[in-house]
């Protein structure tokens, strides 16, 4: 199958890579643009390690293909920082927590608690637990992932007020 | 929520909760997990695997996969020069059987390799191994234990389908029972499980510049290295395995998975090359939890003592032994629960079956029985109108108690506190009836006990390279694999308790069979316990070493010298003190060294299958788990509403680890207990899906309330007690006992489904609250 262009943005840089059509956006990040942070885990839509930001809403990226991805913005984990960027304050009270054991649910599990807290700034445990239900995680029990983001919501209301 | 209940000693690093650097990696997505690398001409591997579980393999044909462009390699059986594994996993020779890498002439199990494939991309292999067309002629074949025992049953391997069966016994049960007042008799059942870490198995391999096939998989153990050069027929050296930090193991990394292929592939084509399992064959292929068929006569007294106990365990082995005979070995150990039971039989047999192979799963056999040692007590209590714990009080293990196979616990039992602490911890019952009244409440505990370390026959050992740098930052190379739970970040919190150095000035280099000194692979809740104590001997080792220089320089009349803060100084006279790179250099100019590598051995016993006596485990981790569950009568659907997870761990290396183990453990145990199994009808897996693997998501399960105990010293470093299998022990003795309180009926099959409650609430008259 022959390949083709599509350019996207991963984490604010700009990208021109080939893909065949029939590759999932999950094996272009993972394989093609060196995103390892964006995991595989099922290939089923299920575990939500794979999930990532488009255009701001988080997505499963093993259930759409590269293709359909042209033109648009990615974020994944990293892009929230680290690297040569300070940590993000989500991402430091995973690690006040004990939010991440294995680590191989955090990237698709912090994203999505990132899209959450800033669409509902003042969440309860209960609905915490439902907005992070499509990603799994078989180590902590979510205890402390429940406990980390509730604390990033409380400090992101309290920096605004 | 940590409770101390001894004096607390005047800990440094150890008691406290550091962020450990690969913590930081995780929550940034920088660490790299096993397919996260990549080489230069790499190629993707691909196992053609059985899609019937009994067969002849008539032929396979290769031709039209060999077409598909880029297909590098196809190997057979006929291509791996050594086509065995050999486990002798009881450590007594009993039950190995060869396990072919491929196979031969049959296949005994749906999802067997029969065929691997490498190919320039990931595409090519997957299409190449559809191709391989393999001609099965079906055998009969046998799919329970039961049916596997029967008189003439078709043979999964010659020489019968009893694997290995275990026998115990301790006084005269047959007398016991007969003289009991209250006997209870019931069987229960449990199920096919799959460990469903969130990282699928996978690695990248390649033949180093100096000959060595390398393999940088996510593995539990390294030291299969051994085997794999043993399937290639290279010498030892000439296979090295790098573990990765795992995205999860629970066991199902403790055989090996991808490695014998990978490297068979990387061998054969001298490329570099990646194999990933997809989740789908992961849960077709990869081994499982033993379901187990565990049948109890329970004997007691009018007062509540259990005075006998006759119990015979069935487990499913599946095809292959693995590591049955030792999970087996755990299940009959521990079969009698935290109970000191005067007169008790146990026989536990594993059975060939032509299901998916059985092997290690946190919990490794002493987890099946607890649901049903302890629905035994329930029923003992409920038979006499004695509460449930007052029952277990009177009996419960103490130091000094003795097990079915007479050997003596000689460590401290702290289980009744932690069944105090977890009653507690739920709070008092509210009497509020819920508004529906189609719901039930009830509440139920379970309390467990569960080894920590390897059979004391298999003379454990772990060893540790420590050392001081120029700069003063310090070194640890030890062979353990991390799987998650901290197992590394607990290492520089006991180096650096010993030589005064805060954790993140430690490096700890793991995992590499040619590079770490070996520590014996993270399993059996044996990490903390054996390396644990490799790094704290050989921390103080170092330590002695270096006392004498320090004591020469700072007072040469001869005085106390401590480690703390980066320097070693006068106790009395703080002011007075060098640093460790000063340390270091006046050392190494008086010749000694500033480093030490050392061995911890564990305590070894002798155990005699015949008899069914003598030393089995090291020591055991104690819990109890409380909980209370609402019960939806029309649709059966159990909600967990409270959860309170209590262990005795000795001592909490770095609590909010302790706590994570704990809460994750008992998650997993709830999923155990009332969702998850594969099923296999006639061998067949009837859904490979994660979508049909019901794992709990943060929506099934309530806050898990952590109670670390500090009670009874254990035999790791500084008193500590395993903690990574026991919490899974307790949550479906716990659960099921809450909902027998709800409905009145108790249930014996696991999972407990809303079809098993539904069909309980019919049987039984509906009671509860």
């Amino acid at each position: 199958m022959s390949k083709v262009p599509i350019r996207v943005t991963v984490n604010d840089r700009e990208v021109e890579v080939w893909v065949r059509p029939n590759q999932t956006l999950l094996e272009v990040l993972h394989d093609e643009v060196g995103a390892t942070e964006v995991k595989y885990g099922c290939g089923e839509g299920i575990c939500g390690t794979c999930a990532v930001l488009l255009d701001g809403e988080s997505v499963n990226s093993c259930l759409m293909y590269g293709v359909q991805a042209d033109g648009a913005a990615l974020t994944t984990l990293k892009g929230l920082g680290g690297d040569d960027k300070p940590p993000h304050p989500l991402q430091e009270r995973f690690l006040e927590h004990g939010a991440s054991q294995c680590g191989f649910c955090t990237p698709g599990m912090v994203l999505t608690a990132f899209e959450f807290v800033r669409d509902h700034p003042d969440p309860s445990r209960d609905e915490i637990r439902t907005a992070l239900e499509g990603n799994l995680c078989r180590c902590t029990g979510y205890t402390k992932i429940v406990d980390a983001v509730e604390a990033y919501a409380r400090d992101q209301r309290a920096s605004k007020s | 929520m940590k409770r101390a209940l001894t004096e607390t000693e005047a800990f440094r690093m150890v008691g406290r909760s550091f962020p450990h650097r690969d913590f930081e990696q995780k929550v940034q997505g920088a660490m790299a997990y096993a397919d996260d690398w990549r080489l230069p001409g790499m190629l993707y591997g691909k196992v053609v695997r059985a899609q019937v579980p009994c067969a002849r393999i008539a032929s396979i044909e290769a031709s039209a996969a060999e077409e598909v462009p880029g297909v590098r390699a196809i190997l057979t059986a006929a291509d791996v020069p050594r086509n065995g594994i050999t486990e002798d996993a009881s450590g007594l020779e009993i039950g190995t059987v060869i396990q072919p890498v491929l196979a031969f002439d049959r296949v005994r199990y749906q999802g067997e390799p029969v065929a691997i494939v490498a190919a320039q991309t990931p595409a090519a292999a997957e299409e190449a191994a559809e191709l391989v067309q393999v001609e099965y002629e079906d055998l009969p074949g046998v799919f329970s234990p039961e049916e596997a025992l029967q008189q003439g049953a078709a043979e999964v391997h010659p020489g019968g389908n009893r694997l290995v069966e275990w026998r115990m016994h301790r006084g005269d049960v047959d007398a016991a029972l007969a003289g009991a007042e209250v006997l209870i008799e019931e069987t229960y059942r449990t199920t096919h499980v799959d460990h469903a870490y969130l990282e699928p198995e996978a690695g990248v391999g390649w033949i180093d510049s100096d000959g060595v096939v390398t393999l940088r998989v996510s593995t539990q153990v390294i030291e299969h290295a051994r085997e794999i050069a043993q399937i290639l027929e290279l010498p030892q050296t000439k296979v090295r395995v790098i573990a990765t930090y795992m995205g999860g193991g629970f066991g199902g990394k403790e055989d090996m998975t991808i490695e014998p292929y990978l490297a068979l592939l990387v061998w054969k084509t001298k490329c570099p090359t990646k194999m990933v399992w997809s989740r789908q064959e992961s849960i077709l292929a990869r081994q499982k939890r033993h379901p187990f068929t565990m049948r109890y006569r329970t004997g007691a007294t009018r007062d509540g003592r259990v005075i006998a106990q006759d119990i015979q365990i069935l487990g499913d082995a599946g095809a292959y032994p693995l590591l049955s005979p030792r999970v087996l070995f755990a299940g009959a150990v521990t079969a009698n629960g935290p109970y000191d039971i005067p007169n008790a039989r146990v026989q536990a047999t594993a059975v060939f079956t032509n299901n998916v192979p059985t092997s290690a799963m946190r919990g490794f056999g002493a987890m099946q029985v607890v649901i049903a040692y302890e629905s035994q007590m329930d029923r003992v209590a409920e038979a006499l109108g004695l509460p449930p714990a007052d029952v277990r009080s009177v009996n419960f293990l103490r130091e000094g108690s003795r097990l079915v196979t007479e050997e003596a616990i000689d460590t401290p039992v702290a289980i009744e506190e932690t069944m105090r602490a977890a009653l507690q911890g739920l709070g008092p019952t509210e009497t509020a009836t819920p508004a529906d009244p189609s719901k039930r409440i009830g509440r139920g505990f379970g309390c467990n006990i569960e080894p920590y370390g390897r059979t004391s026959f298999f003379a454990d050992r772990a060893s540790c390279w420590i050392g001081v740098e120029p700069d003063g930052t310090v070194t640890v190379r030890t062979g353990i694999t991390d799987l998650g739970g901290g197992q590394a970040a607990s290492l520089a919190q006991i180096a650096g308790e010993v030589l005064g150095v805060t954790p993140d000035r430690i490096s700890v280099h793991i995992g590499d069979s040619a590079l770490t000194p070996l520590a014996g692979g993270t399993f059996a809740t044996r990490q903390l316990y054996m390396s644990g104590n490799a790094v704290l001997k050989a921390a103080r080792e170092l330590r002695e070493k270096l006392v004498p220089v320090a004591v020469e320089l700072l007072e040469p009349g001869g005085g106390q010298v401590e480690f703390a803060e980066g320097c070693v100084r006068l106790r009395d006279d703080a002011t007075r003190f060098l640093s460790l790179p000063e340390l270091v250099r006046a050392a190494e100019s008086r010749g000694v060294f500033a480093f030490q590598l050392t061995t911890f051995e564990a305590e070894v016993g002798e155990f005699d299958p015949r008899t069914g006596k003598g030393r089995t485990f090291p020591d055991y981790t104690y819990g109890t788990h409380a909980t209370e569950v609402e019960v939806d009568i029309e649709t059966g659907m159990v909600r967990v509403l409270k959860y309170v997870a209590c262990h005795d761990v000795g001592r909490a290396i770095d609590p909010l680890r302790v706590e994570g183990q704990i809460q994750g453990g008992a998650v997993q145990g709830i999923g155990y207990a009332l969702n998850e199994e594969v099923r296999y009808e006639q061998g067949i897996c009837e859904s490979t899906l994660f979508a049909d693997y019901l794992i709990p998501t943060s929506n099934d399960v309530p806050d898990i309330q952590a109670i670390i105990l500090e009670i009874g010293p254990g035999k790791g470093p500084f008193g500590a007690r395993g903690i990574g299998e026991p919490p899974i022990g307790p949550p479906a003795a716990a659960i099921a006992s809450a909902i027998a309180d709800a409905i009145g009926v108790r249930i014996n099959e696991l999972p407990i489904t809303p079809e098993r409650v539904l069909a309980a609430v019919r049987q039984g008259s509906i009671g509860g609250r």
